[in-house]
């Protein structure tokens, strides 16, 4: 659960509350963007960030994150967080 | 060389290996007088099962398998409190999925799941924020499970929760952190250690001198590493060097993540909202000072300890560990896991009876699935 996966931002969604659209190898996903928004929120649209648990908590460049990916795969670990993803969305619409 | 042609740059990967080979040659390591290296992280371990490093390596390295999976290391009696969290009316309880099949005393979260309890997982403490919105006749409790590469996001959480008022959201605090355990393994005098692999994301968030102590007090190299197969490889070639030139610092393999003091938003945030506690229980450790998190004063109504008195808020009642179950000395690196009595007979991951096999990333679980029966052969 430690090793988190790369995914792109979209486009920013909630500027007040640092919110963004994220693209997970293929899943949207959105994200809070607090722990690198130190630099403009609009600027970080396009970059690649390392997602932990519905948070980007590192940039990282498109190279660093195709090898991650590519790691994560290997140890089934992608396959898990997407699965981990989708749950959180059918937990959601499970509610009231 | 089982694995080298899965590895990207296999060429790389020998050669990292051959020079792995040759310094542990010059520091005299042995199949019988080995360097022992721990990994403390448990993305680590399933790595190098995953791709046999502990066979690919020069037989003189020995891999003790360290404390760092948050679910392996989560005390029976925690499950406890969980469960009876789970099992109030209430409440929804919200978990990542990893923390379902860890049995407790009386039974893991699944079964109390398939018994009625309204749990859910989730994949972020977000979603979990976002059912206490859609379901404010609730009680939604977060099960905060993780070390300093998880901490950031409860905490960012609980932050949100009190800047928009939402006042049914709790979270079940089991945050805790790596350098109080690596320090309480140092001090055993049983433990054979002669370095570290460092956990890479979990110095994405605090940096890398937090373990300062380790090369300055104990005199031991430690290397922060990546996750690829090559990156644990050159962490551990690393070490070996550091060995030789009788040197003990603290490395950086992974500076193309990992910020030499850490990330400041997150740090910060974990600041705000958390505290250390006087000490907290670990499986197979015992109580360790300040080795785990709890929510600070002005933010106790986002506490589910006091909210609800159960844990630590109220007399604790420890749990021992299941009859014949040899986590602890695994946990500690004293046993393989093949050296317990219930590996593959008792324990599996469908049916696990300790937390090092509910988790890809515990010793028993990674051993199991790579190793598999070969194991239970007298042989090995
Ligand atoms: S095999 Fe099972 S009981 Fe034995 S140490 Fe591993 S997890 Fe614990």
């Amino acid at each position: 659960m430690c090793l988190g996966i790369p995914g792109q931002i979209v486009e920013i969604t909630d500027e007040a509350r640092l919110m963004a659209m994220s693209d997970v190898s293929g899943v949207r996903r959105e994200i809070c963007l607090a722990p690198v928004a130190a630099r403009p929120l609009a600027d970080l649209v396009g970059e690649w960030v390392l997602i932990h648990v519905g948070f980007a908590m590192a940039v990282i460049d498109a190279d660093e994150a195709a090898e991650t990916l590519e790691a994560l795969r290997g140890l089934g670990e992608a396959q898990e967080t997407m699965e981990a993803m989708a749950e959180g969305q059918k937990a959601l619409e499970g509610s009231s | 060389m089982r694995y080298v042609e899965e590895f990207r740059d296999p060429v790389a990967a020998k050669g990292v290996l051959a020079a792995i080979a040759r310094v542990a040659d010059e520091i005299g390591a042995t199949r019988d007088t080995p360097v022992h290296i721990m990994e403390i992280c448990g993305g680590h371990t399933h790595a190098i099962f995953r791709y046999g490093l502990d066979k690919l390596v020069h037989d003189g390295i020995e891999f003790i398998h360290g404390p760092g999976c948050p679910v392996c290391v989560l005390p029976m009696s925690r499950v406890d409190e969980c469960v009876e969290l789970a099992e109030r009316p209430e409440v929804i309880f919200t978990t990542f999925g990893d923390a379902m099949r860890v049995p407790g005393t009386r039974k893991s979260l699944l079964q109390a799941k398939a018994e009625g309890a309204d749990i859910r997982m989730v994949y972020s403490p977000l979603d979990a924020l976002e059912l206490a919105r859609r379901n404010p006749e609730r009680e939604v409790v977060f099960f905060g499970l993780g070390f300093e590469t998880t901490t950031p996001s409860t905490a960012l959480t609980i932050q949100a929760a009190a800047r928009d008022g939402i006042g049914n959201f709790t979270v079940f605090c089991n945050h805790i952190t790596v350098p109080p355990p690596i320090k309480a393994l140092l001090d055993d005098p049983h433990m054979k250690l002669d370095g570290f692999v460092g956990p890479g994301h979990v110095s994405m968030v605090i940096g890398i001198h937090p373990y300062d102590f380790i090369s300055e007090t104990y005199g031991k190299p430690i290397v922060v590493s990546g996750f690829e197969p090559l990156d644990l490889l050159q962490s551990v070639l690393m070490v070996l060097q550091q060995i030789r030139d009788g040197r003990a610092e603290v490395e950086n393999q992974y500076a193309r993540v990992v910020p030499e003091h850490g990330n400041p938003v997150s740090l910060a945030a974990i600041a705000d909202v958390y505290e250390p506690r006087p000490s907290f229980e670990w499986r197979g450790l015992g109580e360790i000072d300040a080795s785990g998190l709890r929510i600070r004063d002005p933010y106790k109504q986002f506490d589910a300890e006091e909210k609800f008195g159960i844990g630590y808020a109220n007399e604790r009642k420890p749990a021992p560990e299941p009859e014949g179950c040899a986590c602890g000395a695994v946990m500690t690196g004293r046993m393989k896991p093949t050296q317990c009595p219930q590996f593959g007979r008792g324990c599996t991951p469908d049916m696990p009876l300790g937390a090092l096999m509910v988790s890809s990333e515990g010793a028993c679980a990674a051993y199991w699935t790579y190793g598999g029966a070969r194991h239970l052969e007298p042989a090995e």
